[in-house]
């Protein structure tokens, strides 16, 4: 929709602007005005218990982290820990239940993004999740949703009943050499 | 459609090649189908020399990890081999992470993956 917005705008300015050096810095101007209006994403939606839903919700985070040109690894980093956690809170937490939902609150800047998940389940105890890294849980093939989530995102935080996640992810600098 | 196979299957001597087709195997519907074409490869058809070749592969989630999991046991029971091959470095780092570099036999490519297989 911005994209939408700024086409409108440049549209209706080249029809009044022709070759004025005025209309040519009202140009600029609100090009820059339009510029830090749109340093910030944010959304609020709310999901059915489906997995085809969530996908939809991820690729709008991941549109908006493109729209400003997060590396590949942050993309990566944040769709393998939205998959994640939106899995989790639909099929553990809502037991897949079509009648229960998850609740998205979604901001995101040039420099962070910051997602909020909840779902209607009771609940986890994240520190109840067995290492599964452990030796004798290394071919248990569940367990490891989590542990790629921490490792992938810059902060990750539960409310107290465990029903609720809070992830963030910086935006990675470049190393200098 | 172009049908629900999400694996192309080759065989290369007595060793059965199994190509992902899919970039990100993320879909729990996908993931089923895929664990199901896995799974009859040793239950079903009863090959035991089976190759996983991951080139087209570039996301991958912790349900798509259980699966290969699944199918290494299978494997394992069967008193088979197999190995898993052509990961990409960001997915190689989900399979250390895990440590299950440590359960699953990597190789570099698909030629490595079948000497002495």
């Amino acid at each position: 929709m911005p994209r939408n917005a700024t086409f409108a705008q440049d549209a209706n300015l080249c029809d009044v602007g022709h070759s004025s050096e005025r209309s040519e810095h009202k140009y600029i101007a609100e090009r820059l005005s339009h510029a830090s209006m749109a340093s910030i994403v944010e959304f609020q939606v709310t999901i059915p218990s489906d997995t085809g839903e969530a996908q939809a919700v991820q690729e709008r985070i991941i549109e908006a982290m493109e729209k400003y040109e997060y590396s590949p690894r942050d993309l990566f980093s944040v769709r393998l820990a939205l998959e994640e956690a939106l899995t989790n809170s639909i099929k553990h937490g809502n037991g897949m239940d079509p009648a229960r939902t998850v609740a998205i609150e979604c901001e995101i800047t040039p420099d962070r993004m910051h997602v909020a998940i909840e779902d209607e389940g009771d609940g986890f105890n994240p520190d109840d999740v067995p290492d599964p890294t452990a030796e004798e849980n290394l071919e248990r093939p569940c367990g490891r949703g989590l542990m790629l989530i921490r490792t992938y995102m810059s902060q990750v935080r539960f409310n107290d009943r465990g029903n609720r996640v809070i992830l963030e992810k910086e935006r990675s600098r470049p190393d200098r050499d | 459609m172009g049908g629900n196979r999400r694996v192309e299957i080759e065989e290369i001597g007595d060793v059965t090649v199994a190509k992902f087709v899919d970039k990100k195997i993320l879909d729990e519907t996908n993931i089923q189908v895929i664990g199901n074409q896995l799974f009859g490869l040793v239950d079903e058809e009863g090959r035991d020399k089976i190759v996983l070749d991951f080139e087209n592969v570039e996301y991958l989630s912790s349900a798509a990890l259980g699966k290969l999991i699944t199918m290494d046991k299978k494997v394992k029971a069967a008193k088979g081999k197999l190995r898993l091959c052509s990961i990409k470095p960001e997915i190689y780092e989900v399979f250390a992470i895990t440590k299950l570099n440590k359960l699953f036999d990597m190789k570099s490519d698909r030629e490595e993956a079948l000497v002495n297989l």
